[in-house]
């Protein structure tokens, strides 16, 4: 992904900033400029998401992309947030057998990958078990 | 009535380029090769054509050449007859051939080519892999590390979760396709699995293991459609078009309702079986998006084959096969046959046409009067359904 591209959806990464439509109450991440729901009668504002919720769907990637070569195998999820939206993030701090769909999550800030040794650094939010 | 063509139109020729590694073959080489073959079942010298519809995902990152709607009228001999590429990821195919039927169907054009043409061999695997990936959302899926292969695991993996769907389940599609594929002489794999080598094969994204998943692929094919009533005077043999439908839906998976099939099909064939006057069980023969084994499993579902969740059983019981209740993926699907992206889904129509022709040889669904295709791009953000029947 382009520096540019990566840059304009930086507080969404770092934050889990998403959006509301004050309209209907739905609430997106990541976020939306036009609300499915109510188009032209929706208004869109900024909604911080907690970063809990829990494991909905998940896979343990084995044939990695580019960028993604020292950490596999690693997990891939889509996390049910405690407000509603689904999300797609890595599961990290915990060994692939250990993820199961319904397992309470937290978002954690993570380096996700790079591009070569002189490139770029990608930050985003990703998330881990919740441990008692 | 919305929804249905406004003339009758048909398919009136088809060809297609064996699939695999054809590496002798170039981008170019490979449409005119299906074109003519096309052309040629139709009977026609190429100076009745009066548009072009070509299908391709993505010629700028395989082959470093965009405008290949130029390319293509330019090589193939057909300046100056409009050529327009149509780019809907993996449905790039039957979307092109669905604005090929639109046109005809508008009156404002009377012969014209659809054709999909992919050459994906000449980079290396892990290439394809990441320009395959650019069917999914950049930012918010491929970012994170989720490759093509996950999606499609995450979908299983959720199936799997609230249907009780089984590993060895997930594994009868490919099987099936494979056995098809042995009948298909175009076909890039013609050998026979086992339940058990797709079970033991190489991880990929937990639980699809590569024999779960479609091959990279070279290949093109191309059909002829026109109206009806010129088609009756051109082949003893027409086939019509009975529904052309389409929907979209999110680009990524998480901002869709289900994770357990694709929305859009459910939609795409919903109004297919409508604007036809049928309903899933007059389907005789379906050439389905069978990227992943759990494609076909959602796919047969949300089609309406069967009820949600039902698929598994179904294939235990033999149902999709060529001799079941309705024989899905004869040719050997795109697991088998191969998938070459932007080809795939002219290929489906080439598959029904010679089945509802009854000239599909060793692979022949007996009595096959109604078909069905269905093509997906990337997880499902664009779905196209056609249904085809004999004429005559
Ligand atoms: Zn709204």
């Amino acid at each position: 992904m382009s520096v540019p591209r990566f840059w304009r959806s930086i507080e969404n990464r770092y934050r889990l900033v998403g959006t509301v439509c004050k309209n209907c109450g739905e609430k997106f991440f990541p976020p939306r400029v036009v609300c499915p729901n109510c188009r032209r009668s929706g208004e869109m504002e900024e909604y911080e998401f907690s970063g809990r919720g829990e494991v909905y769907s998940y896979s343990v990637v084995r044939v990695p992309p580019e960028g993604f070569e020292d950490k596999a195998p690693y997990v891939v999820g889509i996390v049910k947030l405690e407000e509603g939206p689904l999300v797609t993030g890595m599961i990290v701090d915990c060994e692939p057998s250990e993820v199961e769909i319904g397992m309470p999550v937290e978002a954690t800030f993570r380096r996700v990958s790079e591009e070569g040794e002189d490139g770029v650094i990608y930050y985003s939010l990703e998330f881990r078990p919740v441990r008692r | 009535m919305p929804g249905r063509l406004k003339r009758d139109v048909a398919v009136v020729g088809v060809g297609m380029t064996r699939f695999g590694e054809l590496w002798d073959m170039s981008f170019d080489e490979l449409f005119i090769e299906a074109g003519l073959e096309a052309l040629e079942d139709a009977g026609l010298s190429g100076d009745e054509i009066e548009a072009i519809y070509v299908g391709n995902m993505s010629a700028g990152r395989f082959i470093d050449q965009e405008h290949v709607a130029s390319l293509i009228a330019d090589r193939s001999g057909m300046t100056p007859v409009p050529c327009t590429r149509v780019e809907a990821a993996c449905a790039s195919g039957g979307l092109a051939f669905r604005h090929a039927v639109l046109a005809v169907a508008s009156g404002l054009f009377d012969v014209v080519i659809a054709g999909g043409v992919e050459k994906m061999t000449d980079v290396t695997t892990e290439e394809a892999t990441s320009i395959l990936a650019t069917a999914s959302d950049q930012e918010w899926e491929a970012f994170h590390g989720v490759t093509f292969p996950a999606l499609y695991a995450m979908m299983a993996r959720r199936h799997m979760h609230e249907y009780g769907t089984d590993r060895e389940e997930l594994a009868l599609p490919p099987v099936k396709n494979h056995r098809n594929a042995t009948k298909n002489p175009k076909a890039q794999f013609r050998f026979e699995i086992t339940v058990e080598q797709v079970i033991e094969s190489p991880p990929i994204a937990d639980p699809l293991r590569l024999l779960d998943c479609s091959p990279v692929s070279d290949g093109a094919a191309a059909v002829v459609v026109c109206p009806l009533d010129m088609a009756k005077e051109l082949t003893d043999t027409p086939v019509v078009v009975k529904a052309s439908a389409q929907a979209s839906d999110a680009i990524a998976l998480h901002d869709r309702e289900t994770l357990t099939g694709l929305p859009a099909t459910v939609e795409a064939s919903r109004k297919a079986y409508k604007a036809a006057g049928i309903g899933p069980e007059d389907v005789d023969v379906a050439e389905v998006h069978d990227c992943f084994s759990i494609a076909e499993i959602m796919a047969v579902e949300d089609l309406g084959f069967v009820e949600k969740g039902e698929a598994g059983e179904a294939y235990r019981e033999g149902m999709f096969e060529i001799d079941g209740e309705v024989a899905v993926n004869p040719s050997g699907g795109l697991k088998a046959k191969g998938h070459p992206v932007g080809a795939s889904g002219v290929a489906q129509v080439v598959e029904i046409v010679e089945q509802l022709r009854g000239e599909a040889g060793k692979r022949q669904v007996d009595g096959a009067e109604i078909g069905l295709t269905h093509n997906v791009g990337g997880s499902g953000g664009t779905v196209v359904v056609h249904v085809f029947e004999r004429a005559d």
